[in-house]
């Protein structure tokens, strides 16, 4: 295929993916009353009165720093639970390991709107309703089977020989997991991580059902209370979600090359 | 040092059985080599003496203390390992120091030690070379030492040669007899290489399917080979088989035949027992030439013979051509009797 050809077939795909976005994009800098009217496309004159208002009209500040200790929280929980049993499957002999990592699997096939009501209940009780450390146990709990696989496949690949020499070189099991497979395993850790930041920090059903405040309320769910009784700000909106987008925008493109290199490593030998 | 005592070990692995009641006792200092073909588990037997797997029944002793169920670590073992198993994270100096730090060795003492080794190794220009920027050489000689830094009681090496190239072998070879005769740690070796066994190794034992075929020393192995596996397996090229019953015509075997007339066996030379000559005796053995090998100090001549496949080695002058006759001479003291059902050696 040509370099044109495939040139073109790359924008498209881009495009496609970006489009939602870059029409956030637009409608966050347009003017409110050229927000409902198309054509233009593009906006006459650009304002930022949109991003000015989310962070004086709003809690927007609140929610994104709920949203990442949230996200925080459960990345660190989920990666150092996740690492400590994928290392058990991957590397120790474990019994049934086939039958433990498609039961792993298995708790994360279930509809999360399935399991809103008992959580809700189970949360109550707990007296944990409204609170960050809610979202961060419950998002760790679903977090954990797409750890678990991760990690368990990254640990997998570094080879036997290299654990087994740690372990008859004086190190415990442990201490063989800390200086050998972790540093190992780097790039592999941090895919898993932006993985699971990623998904905690968009994840809506269980953050609206379980907080009630600004005290506990993440972004998304902010952002789409937003809507006041008798109009919807789309320009404020737009602006919440472009702001809401950049910190994992950040993250993946500061850590870009280490992804790819987590998710081929293996691939190619050498 | 330590005298290693495997006392009934069996191991399985879910059904598959790779050591039943297994028994041997390699001395101190030793140099003792599992020698076989893949699969025969001579690894498995190495990974038991390091701790990595544990016998599904029975005990090993390192002296006269059970080492069954101690950790790896806690053993003082050493182990170098096919694949070297470097650290790919970590310096040179760091793989060295490595199994050193984890014994809390105070930091004088362990620069001294990698100082040392690196010394006798010649890694001394390399102390700060991370593993993927060193020769496949460079790469064993890090693993050698690593393992050797501390001095352990028992030195594993599971195939540590078998990833270079012919020469570096050779060269590595001589380090390694070298060091074991420094040393004189209790070395326990695992390989497929007979050659490689031979020339290392006080003793040898010779492994099919787990089960011990023979053990002794080089010497014994190769001159008394107490089965057709082993006759086989030990000895390059390896060993011709033909049916004796189809040799008793031939006057020099008729003899040594006699005393086992009526047994159905099978007889075994040697190709470096027999010599390949082109002029007519109607002692010898006559066999068309198929193939022509030569290796420069010898010649090798596989040749056919009622429709069996005979190896021998020429004079290198000696004029001989494929498709031609040619004479396969040996003598009657120079061939191994092995009874065909059991395999079994029979004097």
């Amino acid at each position: 295929m040509s370099r044109i050809g495939r040139f073109t077939a790359l924008a498209l795909v881009a495009l496609w993916s970006l489009a939602p976005f870059l029409w956030q994009l637009i409608t966050s800098l347009k003017p409110d009353p050229e927000i409902t009217a198309l054509p233009p496309l593009l906006p006459a004159h650009i304002t930022l009165a949109h991003y000015a208002a989310i962070f004086t009209g709003t809690p927007f500040l609140r929610l994104m720093a709920n949203s990442a200790v949230v996200a925080s929280g459960t990345t660190l929980l989920a990666v150092a639970l996740g690492a400590l049993a994928a290392f058990a499957l991957a590397k120790l002999h474990v019994r049934r390991r086939t039958l433990i990592l498609a039961l792993v699997l298995a708790v994360s096939m279930f509809p999360p709107i399935a399991t809103v009501s008992p959580l809700f209940l189970v949360i109550n009780a707990l007296g944990l309703r409204d609170t960050l450390i809610a979202l961060i146990l419950t998002y760790t709990g679903f977090a954990l089977p797409l750890a678990i696989w991760l990690l368990t496949g990254f640990f997998h690949k570094v080879p036997d020989e290299i654990y087994f020499a740690a372990r008859v070189d004086g190190c415990t099991p442990f201490e063989a997991f800390r200086r050998v497979l972790l540093p190992l395993s780097a790039p592999g850790l941090i895919t898993t991580a932006i993985l699971v930041f990623i998904l905690s920090w968009n994840e809506f059903l269980y953050a609206l059902s379980f907080t009630a405040t600004a005290a506990a309320r993440t972004l998304p769910v902010g952002i789409a209370l937003f809507p006041g009784l008798h109009e919807i700000p789309w320009g404020e909106i737009a602006a919440a979600c472009v702001a809401a987008t950049a910190p994992v925008l950040l993250l993946a493109l500061g850590f870009h090359r280490r992804i790819v290199e987590g998710l081929t490593r293996g691939a190619v030998k050498g | 040092m330590a005298r290693i005592r495997f006392d009934s070990v069996t191991k399985r692995f879910g059904d598959v059985t790779v050591a039943q009641d297994f028994k041997l006792e390699i001395a101190h200092g030793e140099f003792f080599t599992f020698l076989g073909p893949s699969g025969c588990g001579k690894s498995t037997l190495l990974h038991l003496l390091a701790g990595i797997e544990m016998p599904t029944a029975g005990d090993i002793y390192f002296d006269d203390r059970r080492v069954t169920e101690l950790a790896p670590g806690a053993r003082d073992v050493a182990m170098v390992f096919q694949s070297y198993a470097l650290y790919p994270h970590m310096s040179v100096y760091e793989n060295l120091a490595f199994p050193l730090r984890n014994r809390r060795t105070p930091a004088a003492r362990l620069d001294e030690a990698v100082a040392q080794t690196a010394r006798t190794l010649g890694l001394g220009d390399l102390l700060d070379r991370k593993p993927r920027e060193l020769s496949g050489g460079q790469r064993q000689r890090v693993a050698l030492g690593r393992a050797l830094i501390r001095q352990p009681r028992v030195f594993l090496l599971d195939e540590p040669l078998s990833n270079l190239d012919a020469r570096l072998r050779l060269e590595m070879r001589e380090e390694l007899k070298r060091l074991h005769a420094a040393q004189r740690i209790t070395t326990v070796y695992v390989t497929h290489d007979q050659e490689e066994a031979m020339a290392l190794s006080d003793r040898i034992a010779v492994l099919q399917q787990g089960r011990i075929q023979q053990c002794g020393t080089p010497e014994e192995i190769y001159r008394a080979p107490a089965n057709r596996f082993v006759a086989e397996f030990v000895g390059n090229p390896p060993m011709n088989f033909l049916p004796a019953d189809a040799l008793r015509g031939i006057p020099p075997l008729a003899a040594r035949l006699v005393p086992s007339n009526g047994r159905d066996l099978v007889i075994g030379v040697r190709p470096t027992d027999i010599r390949v000559q082109a002029s007519a005796l109607d002692t010898a053995l006559q066999a068309k030439i198929v193939l022509l090998e030569p290796t420069g100090a010898d010649l090798w001549v596989v040749g056919e013979w009622n429709g069996q496949r005979l190896k021998g080695r020429a004079e290198t002058g000696e004029r001989l051509a494929v498709g031609e006759t040619a004479d396969f001479v040996f003598s009657g003291e120079r061939i191994y009797l092995f009874d065909r059902a059991s395999g079994a050696r029979i004097d």
